[in-house]
């Protein structure tokens, strides 16, 4: 069976949404086993997030729209291009790291090339970046969008409300995207806001809010793309909300103890992976074969790059004051192992 | 620009510096609140919208966090944002974002992202502001690495020290007494003239006492100065301009010189940067000393909007006076 006549994604599209989830799980697999072999300090993974995050990102100019995700959103880092050695560099603290040299916590992206904005471990301190981003793009007549990711309970805070507000009022072009898998850490949505859906709050600053299945990635893409265009198209920032599980605990150091059994199986119940993976193979895209040797290709891919990431050193000690202030030497980053060459996530082919 | 012959205040020259920049380099941009028409409560940006546009001189909503991280991200994107706020005593809504954001970017990325903002906004009391219009905040952000603080004395050092702001790749708050804004003018030649952060500036020389000060401290100073003159006391007043980092070596010199010091600053007196700087003269300077470290900052309370309650809490020439004259006795 071949796609329905108007799909808005292509066929090839949806496969590389796909592939990109499948290397994002088998990495967050990887990183919890390292926090358990007590290697890597603190993990913090996107598990049920991974089709919204990577459908996306998949609408974004790569290199030209600028990303702004949180510690969350690994779907976005690898759709966009981030390596997973890079991210294991990261979660195993090592020198090499580009992102932050070890400096940050796992997941806390930052590349200027790919336009990716340093990710902060503050809930939403973000989203003003956001805005800034857009509104530079105003300053020098660039169309360029700024699209951000948070969480449902960064939804709350002031930092998201003033974004919000600064971007309604001056039209910016910025795509705000809220991951509402229903909790932070343990407080549930009903507690987090007193309107049902985040979307809701869009018609207090005058941008369309949307409310979608984020587990199914033709919705996510379409309602994305339609954003990204309009604010290109300069009509202004929108606000979409993508419904998603959040399948692991909060974080590792994180018990999970304040969700019932049958909220967690739920939760597991709703991954988007095996959702997508049927419709694929539905549609005759993929065979099971093939599905069975991508899962295992994207395994070794991971274990190469840890076992890799693992040789590289630990910063040296007197370099930790390095870069507080403009003027000191280049960090380098990192030398990519070669079957990255041409790696462009899920832009790539 | 031809130079009035009678100077200008601090507030022209701070404008006329802030426009300078933006003509010369278009990635300057301004935004804050009341900063377009209205062109600032002091005026520090009048006119700048109408010769430069609503879009680089952008009104924001009464929002310190959108202020303060809208012209990171645009400052991460290339621009080079001069954020305004309305008093120093807001910009606490927008701490988060200068000290956990602006500050820690370019570390946190290892070198990779670059924040030049300048964080500007009025200081200091003395004016009847009031708890809310009073504040003088250079010691909660001189605690951070990563930022700069930068506290100018008189016009031509706010046109210097702007223009040096401007134009450093890392994030700058940028203090301006509001008693200060129209105090006085100066003829101010040097107009492209940068004067470098971190580096201090002899006020007045004198071999008998020092007095290391910033901001409002200099002008009590020199009127305590010319007092002490009279009774054949010598001053020198060190204008250190950059609270962090702090120029050490211009400490070093006048402690060398003088073995006396009073330190002295309209910021509470606890935990204040007179602290650190006593600190640093302790360890690093101490056998240059002739007498104990003196230290004068306001009184560890809010300000009022009584004058008399007021003038109790903060510095006075009297209290500078008198101390310099306990130092000279020593
Ligand atoms: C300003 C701030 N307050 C509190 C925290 C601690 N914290 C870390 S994650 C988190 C929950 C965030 O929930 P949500 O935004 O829904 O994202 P999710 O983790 O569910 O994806 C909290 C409270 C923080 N990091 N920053």
């Amino acid at each position: 069976m071949s796609a329905p006549a108007g799909s808005p994604i292509s066929e090839d599209l949806l496969l590389r949404i796909y592939r990109v989830a499948v290397l994002t799980r088998a990495l967050d697999h990887q990183l919890w086993l390292l926090t358990r072999q007590g290697r890597a300090g603190f993990v913090l993974t996107g598990r049920g997030h991974e089709i919204a995050q990577i459908a996306s990102a998949a609408t974004l100019r790569r290199g030209h729209d600028s990303a702004w995700p949180y510690y969350r959103d690994m779907g976005v880092g690898l759709a966009l291009g981030v390596t997973p050695y890079e991210i294991l560099l990261g979660a195993l603290a090592r020198a090499a790291d580009p992102h932050s040299g070890g400096r940050q916590l796992t997941m806390h992206l930052s590349s200027p090339s790919l336009r990716i904005g340093s990710v902060s471990s503050a809930i939403a301190a973000h989203l003003p970046h956001a805005v800034g981003a857009a509104y530079a793009a105003r300053v020098r007549g660039d169309d360029s969008v700024a699209v951000c990711w948070f969480g449902d309970g960064a939804a709350s805070e002031g930092a998201t409300h003033e974004a919000m507000n600064l971007a309604g009022v001056h039209r910016l072009p910025v795509v705000f995207i809220c991951e509402n898998n229903g909790i932070a850490i343990s407080v549930p949505l009903a507690l987090q806001m007193p309107v049902e859906r985040v979307s809701d709050r869009a018609a207090a600053y005058a941008m369309p809010g949307v409310s979608v299945d984020g587990t199914d990635a033709e919705t996510v893409y379409t309602v994305t793309r339609a954003a990204v265009e309009r604010a290109r198209g300069g009509e202004g920032p929108s606000l979409l909300e993508l419904r998603v599980p959040r399948i692991t605990p909060h974080s590792s150091q994180d018990d999970d103890a304040y969700r019932s059994d049958a909220q967690r199986a739920a939760a597991a119940a709703a991954d988007p992976l095996p959702r997508l993976r049927e419709t694929l193979v539905e549609r005759g895209l993929l065979g099971l074969d093939e599905d069975e040797g991508m899962v295992r290709a994207a395994r070794e891919q991971v274990i190469a790059d840890e076992d890799l990431a693992l040789a590289m050193p630990d910063p040296a000690p007197e370099r930790a004051r390095r870069w507080l202030h403009a003027g000191d030497p280049p960090h380098g980053g990192a030398v990519l192992p070669a079957r990255y060459a041409g790696w462009a996530g899920v832009f790539g082919d | 620009m031809t130079e009035p012959a009678a100077g200008r205040t601090m507030v022209q020259v701070l404008h006329d510096t802030l426009r300078a920049e933006m003509a010369r380099d278009p990635s300057v941009v301004v935004l804050g609140q009341d900063v377009g028409v209205k062109g600032g409560v002091f005026k520090v940006t009048d006119g700048l919208q109408a010769e430069f546009g609503p879009v680089r001189v952008l009104d924001t909503p009464i929002s310190e966090i959108a202020i303060a991280g809208a012209a990171i991200g645009a400052a991460m994107m290339g621009l080079r944002p001069v954020a305004e706020f309305q008093f120093a005593d807001y910009m606490h809504p927008a701490y988060d974002q200068i000290v956990n954001q602006a500050a820690t970017m370019r570390w946190r990325s290892v070198g990779a992202w670059s924040v030049p903002v300048v964080f500007r906004a009025p200081c200091g009391g003395g004016v009847r502001g009031g708890v809310y219009h009073s504040q003088s905040i250079e010691a909660l952000y001189g605690h951070i690495p990563g930022l700069k603080v930068v506290v100018p004395a008189t016009p031509g050092d706010a046109g210097g020290l702007l223009r040096a702001a401007i134009r450093d790749d890392d994030p700058v708050v940028f203090l301006e007494h509001k008693a200060l804004y129209r105090r006085g003018r100066e003829v101010v030649t040097g107009d492209t003239e940068v004067i470098p952060i971190g580096v201090a500036r002899v006020d007045r020389a004198g071999g008998d006492v020092s007095v290391i000060t910033y901001g409002m401290g200099v002008h009590l100073a020199r009127e305590a100065a010319e007092r002490c003159a009279a009774e054949g006391v010598e001053t020198e007043i060190v204008d250190l301009r950059t609270v962090s980092p702090f120029d050490r070596e211009a400490v070093a010199r006048t402690v060398a010189r003088t073995g006396k010091v009073l330190l002295l600053h309209e910021a509470n007196r606890t935990m204040g940067p007179a602290a650190e700087i006593a600190a640093f003269i302790a360890e690093e300077l101490f056998t240059e000393l002739d007498a104990p470290v003196l230290r004068i900052g306001a009184d560890d309370c809010h300000l009022p909007y009584n004058a008399s309650e007021e003038a109790a809490i903060l510095p006075d020439v009297g209290r500078v006076t008198g101390a310099i004259r306990r130092l000279a006795a020593h």
